[in-house]
């Protein structure tokens, strides 16, 4: 760790601290795994899981991040979602899961749409008009759902027939033998083999695109005028209007823009985690989009990590039979929040610096004296950890200025 | 009297407008509108309906005025969903659990409820006022965070004790922790006995807001902060108070179900009152009156959607009007307020004028 720190002050270069981060993270997931014995933690399988269980939520959080650069509070991202798992369903089982894709963007527009009326037009409270959002987009969804699904064959009021596949990779021969390097158990390697051969395992191309989707969304965000101009309205609209930027245009773009996201989401739970449309389905993702956009500081990078530990964990849980895997979350939870803790000690933080010390203490003696945990613990982890972020990091966050206060031409506060 | 008639506008904007709405969709699924209007409307006056349609507002107005404390001084207490769940699975394990002498048992448990409720807001609350992090985000986490805590106290391993076939919850309340229920004329269906909290609670809500001083200081704080500390009133104090009092009333929501219908808690315990509550204040604006016609409203549109599947509707048409009415009342309260804006700024310019 000191060597960590050594390197990270030694350096200037961002991608050398991305990589020590990474590094550092690897080491303490490796000992975590030999710490608490369960080689699962970085298997193939559950990378392989991690990664499906995170797109959904990324590409919701990546939608909450372009309406919220552009200064709207996002609450409706689950009723979009849904509609975008309606869309998918509905176009995907007819004309197969490109049509579905299709499908899923034309709700989640028609859905964001709404909203933007709503809440750029008429200025109506953002958390109210997303939240009315929610329950419109459930109703649509469920009306339609019973009108075009009962009467289908293999289908039903609350579920769709199935929708066929999209291509997959799987490249065995890089993926296969990691498999086998990673069941040695070395140090930091088998980490490393399990991840890799994890990504190239059952790759869904939408996985691929929403990657891409990230990539393109902070390049055009924070390296072309357009990006700039959307920024510029999320953090203070009226000084961005003097300057001749038309307020509502981008407020309208990175709304609509932020639909279909998240019903992209939506359609991968639909056509790529389940092969169908169902009730329910989204679980409240759209919700935990909005945390990992918060957990990851209103960025894309940050919002695509938050998505890749919400999924992880959920991953966890998912094949954890016999509470050992949870008891590893617990373990890792605790050595994270003790590293914060050096940290904040170093930057003479000390209240923080107890407050996580504390925490940590606890989560360690939790671990040692139990030999499995609940399952319920990877359900509130995201949550706990989001909360913890938002109470101990406020003053690293940083939100949009202009976040969630409505704007109307020529009338400034 | 000419007030009164503007702030009812929007509200009958919204409903003509969702009413429309849901005929086109009717239409276009090839219903006759009018015609499955009637019908609901017939189902819906039935002795047995109204029973249930007072049963469901019941349970709505307690979530609406939760909401309503906090929207009178912008707090947004998303989280009334995670706190009555959170209130309810405790009150029940204890009214499972403990059998309290003769009639004590029942304040008690409400008491825990309420105490439950206040403690989960409390959390959201703390956090706003000492790290300063928006309740709105908090309380959002905080409702998952319930939903595992009451997955995990469930647990046969931990409380929760098999009642049914498949069932999991808490044991069933004796008859002493529930509450007696009201039969009212020849209605089948008897009347939650929490009806009557209720009702005390719209007078209190009435009260506490319009004739006492911390009501006074709630109103100030919620229509101009800095002119309320500029008056002396403790905003972070008052922010407290309102969440605490919020999730305090959050704690009943789901009370008249669980000590007037289910004697039980399960995992299955309907979860998304706190959402209907927030559409229901918004309806009424936050005012007693208001709220209890909007919650006879949606519990209305509730109860008369049960007939849609028997005439071959899906009955989820009803979901979307509501939804049609919320995003359509905002939006009109929006324009009146422009409109009474612009009118007052045409007034002050004339008298320049003259």
């Amino acid at each position: 760790m000191t060597a960590a720190i050594l390197i990270w002050r030694g350096t200037s270069s961002k991608r050398v601290k991305i990589l020590v981060i990474v590094i550092s993270l690897l080491a303490t997931l490796s000992l975590v795994r030999m710490w608490a014995d369960v080689l699962d933690l970085t298997s193939r399988g559950t990378i392989s899981a991690a990664l499906g269980l995170a797109v959904p939520i990324g590409l919701a959080g990546l939608g909450g991040l372009w309406a919220e650069r552009a200064g709207v509070v996002n609450i409706g991202l689950e009723g979009m979602m849904i509609l975008g798992t309606f869309g998918a369903g509905w176009l995907g089982w007819q004309y197969g899961p490109w049509a579905g894709l299709a499908g899923a963007l034309l709700f989640g527009l028609a859905g964001a749409a709404i909203f933007a009326v709503a809440t750029i037009t008429f200025g109506v409270d953002q958390i109210i008009s997303g939240t009315a959002m929610n329950i419109l987009g459930l109703g649509f969804a469920q009306f339609f759902a019973q009108v075009a699904f009962s009467d289908a064959p293999g289908g039903g009021p609350t579920q769709s027939p199935s929708i066929e596949a999209l291509p997959s990779f799987t490249w065995s021969f890089i993926s296969d033998p990691l498999v086998d390097l990673h069941r040695e158990g070395y140090f930091i390697v088998s980490e490393i083999a399990g991840f890799v051969s994890g990504v190239f395992f059952r790759l869904s191309i939408l996985t691929v695109i929403a990657a891409g989707l990230f990539f393109a969304s902070g390049y055009i965000l924070w390296r072309t005028p357009f990006g700039l101009r959307l920024r510029s309205v999320g953090e203070n609209p009226h000084a961005a209007d003097s300057l001749g930027v038309n307020v509502y245009f981008y407020k309208y773009i990175a709304v609509l823009n932020s639909g279909m996201l998240a019903a992209l989401g939506g359609a991968f739970l639909a056509i790529a985690s389940s092969g169908v449309y169902r009730e329910g389905q989204t679980g409240g993702r759209g919700f935990i989009g909005l945390a990992t956009m918060i957990f990851g500081n209103w960025r894309p990078g940050g919002t695509a990590a938050g998505a890749a530990v919400f999924g992880y964990i959920d991953a966890l849980q998912l094949r954890d039979a016999n509470g050992t895997a949870m008891r590893a979350v617990v373990l890792l939870g605790a050595l994270v929040l003790f590293v914060l803790a050096v940290l904040a000690l170093r930057a003479k933080k000390y209240q923080t610096m107890f407050a996580l010390g504390v925490i940590s203490a606890a989560l360690i003696s939790w671990f040692l004296v139990t030999t499995n945990l609940p399952k319920e613990i990877a359900l509130v982890a995201p949550y706990l950890a989001t909360l913890l972020v938002l109470a101990f990091a406020s003053q690293r966050l940083r939100p949009p200025a202009a976040d969630g206060i409505p704007y109307r031409k020529g009338e400034s506060k | 009297m000419l007030r009164r008639l503007d702030t009812l506008i929007a509200p009958v904007v919204a409903i003509v407008f969702s009413i429309v709405f849901a005929s086109f969709i009717l239409l276009a699924f090839g219903a006759n509108p009018l015609d499955t209007f009637l019908r609901m409307f017939e189902y819906a006056t039935t002795p047995r309906s109204m029973a249930l349609i007072l049963n469901s507002s019941t349970t709505y107005y307690f979530s609406a005025v939760a909401v309503a404390i906090g929207f009178k001084m912008n707090l947004f207490n998303i989280g009334v969903n995670g706190q009555y769940r959170l209130a309810t699975a405790v009150a029940a394990l204890v009214a499972g659990y403990i059998t309290f002498p003769g009639y004590i048992g029942i304040p008690i448990i409400i008491f825990i409820s309420m105490l439950v409720g206040a403690a989960w807001a409390g959390i959201a609350a703390w956090l706003k006022v000492v790290r300063g992090v928006s309740e709105v985000i908090s309380t959002i986490m905080l409702n998952f965070i319930a939903i595992g805590l009451i997955a995990y106290l469930m647990a046969p391993s931990v409380l929760g004790v098999q009642t049914a076939e498949n069932v999991i919850g808490t044991p069933i309340i004796p008859e002493g922790n529930r509450i007696p229920e009201i039969t009212l004329g020849n209605a089948p269906i008897p009347v939650y006995g929490m009806i009557l909290l209720a009702v005390a609670l719209g007078f209190a809500y009435w009260y506490i807001l319009n004739r006492t001083r911390f009501g006074f200081d709630l109103r100030a704080v919620g229509m101009s902060p800095t002119a309320a500390v500029a008056s002396g009133v403790n905003v972070k104090r008052m922010t407290v108070y309102a969440m605490l009092l919020s999730g305090a009333v959050a704690g009943l929501v789901g009370l008249p179900l669980l000590l007037g219908a289910q004697y039980t808690f399960t995992v299955n315990f309907p979860g998304n009152y706190g959402f209907t509550g927030i559409a229901i204040a918004l309806l009424g604006r936050n005012h007693p009156v208001g709220i209890a016609f909007g919650a006879l409203l949606w519990a209305f549109l509730d109860v008369s959607a049960q007939i849609l599947d028997l005439i071959g509707v899906p009955r989820e048409v009803i979901v979307i009007m509501q939804g049609v009415i919320v995003l359509s009342v905002v939006i009109a309260y929006e324009v009146t307020r422009r409109i009474k804006v612009r009118r007052q700024q045409a007034a002050v310019g004339m008298a320049g004028h003259q």
